[in-house]
């Protein structure tokens, strides 16, 4: 998929499959094409080149099936300030086709209670707090119950109560068999949430794998010390450490190796203020793969 | 069919719960008009005969109100829905172009005609209105509301900000639908200004609309019916064409 805004390049040749049931996290800075990406998807933005299949269905040839696939959950805090939450999502219900019955009235009321909405059910979108309104969003997307949910920064400057609430239902949708396309900053949440995670800058997809092999390829446990003053560590040590604001951290790959790190610790007399295990993190990954990839390019 | 009867009934709930202002305002603007023109007028303007000044003012205005409502419903739902962001409520779901269509210009028709109907009622205390030919009245109405909601659509997505569209409306539509016979019979201009007259289309929508009260009009009510229809046509296509490609609405 390529596409372009006048000298901008959004998209520069990504080529991606997401698995049906994955819950697959798209990561990148801003402006690296994740939101044109999801457009492309939705057919907000038409593409300069290629083309994109939501469970086999053309989303230019065949936009209407794809369309019915699909659940956006948008990353601007939109709304109808003309309509209530009840109203705003049985129109989000008739304009994917789903006429007025029982069971929609059921899945309206389950979306509502899952999301803690159901005392606002009749309240206008416009009285709504800002975390409120987020969760609405996330209520329309899912009115249609699509197979595919795309959920582009759907945590940005909510709270913390918010966000369990929506990890809890989307997790419980995905086990059910949606499929989940996240988007976001907060890299704790891909790391906990997705099983693969495409990494994104400047248009091109610079790295692809499960979450667990990119933490393993990039990142790694590790001893993190803070010295006395004074202190300095055993030659054969510090060629191993690097050094960041004033704590020395050493890489290592099984549990066994932190014996004889300390031992070498002990025999060199280096002292110590504080010690303690870091685990591998996504955000390392992120900030290597960004350092390294878009170097490369 | 319920993506576009959903559509549709949204757009008539979203000007109807604001009715005080999408439509008891126009209708009392209309009354004021007719109170000031024919207090002014009536003794001194005579246009058909057997018509007063008065009566021949309520169906120009009538329909005036039709057209002007029709277009700032179609027009003033989208530039809203694209400055907030909500209009991608209606853009990710498979909602045809040619459903959307109709269910904005429908929609845009209904606040004509509920204005028009409500201009109608408030007027009729002022003066006696034959009713010869309500097909030719019927019909005017909704294509008038159909070309100016379909105009309306066509500015909404042209238009990237709330002032671009007031002046689509204040340098087209006003001197349009005012320089149109709402207030006078074109016969009563200079040769000139009656031949610009001709070069109006809103001038035969409100000649053949008023036709279907008196049984007279400036011009030949098929001849109207023949512009207004093709003008309709174009007016459709136009924005058919522009919503099929996404215009302004998908980068």
């Amino acid at each position: 998929m390529t596409k372009r805004f006048g000298s901008v390049v959004a998209l520069a040749g990504v080529d991606l499959d997401v698995e049906q049931g994955e819950f697959f996290g798209l990561l990148g800075p801003n402006g690296a094409g994740k939101t044109t990406l999801i457009s492309a998807l939705a057919g907000l933005v038409h593409l300069d080149s290629g083309q994109i299949e939501i469970t086999g269905h053309d989303v230019v040839r065949d936009y209407r099936q794809a369309r019915r696939q699909l659940g956006v959950v948008p990353q601007e805090l939109v709304f109808d300030p003309f309509f209530s939450v009840r109203e705003t999502l049985n129109f989000q219900c008739g304009y994917f086709g789903i006429g007025q019955s029982r069971e929609r009235d059921a899945w309206i009321d389950e979306i509502l209670e899952n999301l803690d909405l159901t005392s606002k059910a009749n309240a206008n979108m416009r009285s709504l707090s800002g975390g409120m309104k987020r969760r609405v969003l996330v209520a329309q997307a899912l009115v249609h119950r699509p197979p595919v949910i795309v959920l582009d920064e759907p945590t940005a400057g909510v709270d913390v109560e918010l966000r369990q609430t929506l990890w809890q239902f989307i997790r419980r949708l995905n086990r059910d068999g949606h499929t989940v396309v996240l988007t976001t900053h907060y890299l704790e949440e891909a790391e906990s949430l997705c099983s693969r995670i495409a990494m994104l800058k400047a248009g091109r997809v610079v790295a692809l794998d499960t979450t667990a092999s990119l933490l393993k390829r990039f990142s790694a446990h590790a001893l993190r010390l803070r010295l006395a003053p004074g202190a300095e560590l055993p030659p054969a040590l510090s060629q191993r450490a690097e050094i960041k604001d004033s704590v020395c951290s050493i890489a290592f790959d099984h549990f066994a190796e932190i014996e004889p790190l300390l031992a070498e610790l002990r025999n060199s007399g280096c002292g110590l203020n504080e010690l303690d295990i870091g685990k591998p993190d996504l955000e390392e990954v992120f900030v290597r793969v960004m350092h390294e990839r878009g170097e490369t390019r | 069919m319920t993506g576009f009867s959903t559509l549709l009934y949204k757009e008539v709930l979203r000007f109807w719960k604001v009715g005080f202002q999408t439509v008891a305002a126009p209708v009392i603007t209309a009354l004021l008009y007719l109170l000031i023109f024919s207090h002014v007028l009536e003794a001194h303007v005579k246009v058909y005969e057997n018509v007063t000044y008065t009566a021949f003012l309520i169906p120009g205005l009538v329909m005036m109100s039709v057209l002007q409502n029709a277009f700032a419903n179609s027009s003033s739902s989208l530039i809203q829905s694209k400055v907030t962001g909500s209009i991608i409520f209606v853009l990710l779901p498979p909602i045809s172009y040619q459903a959307f269509y109709l269910a904005y210009v429908l929609a845009a028709v209904l606040r004509g005609l509920s204005v028009g109907v409500g201009v109608l009622l408030a007027t009729l205390w002022f003066a006696p209105l034959d009713c010869r030919e309500p097909l030719w009245i019927i019909a005017f109405a909704f294509l008038g509301g159909g070309i100016l909601g379909s105009l309306g659509m066509i500015a909404g997505i042209w238009a990237d900000k709330f002032d671009q569209l007031a002046a689509f409306q204040n340098f087209i539509i006003m001197p349009l639908t005012f320089l149109s016979g709402v207030f006078y019979s074109i016969h009563s201009l200079p040769p000139f200004w009656q031949r610009v007259s001709h070069w109006n289309p809103i001038f035969y929508m409100i000649d053949g609309f008023r036709y279907g009260f008196f049984g007279i009009s400036d011009v030949s009510p098929w001849m109207s019916l023949c512009i207004v229809a093709v003008c309709f046509a174009l007016l459709s296509a136009l924005t058919l064409v522009m919503l099929k490609r996404g215009y302004k609405l998908r980068a």
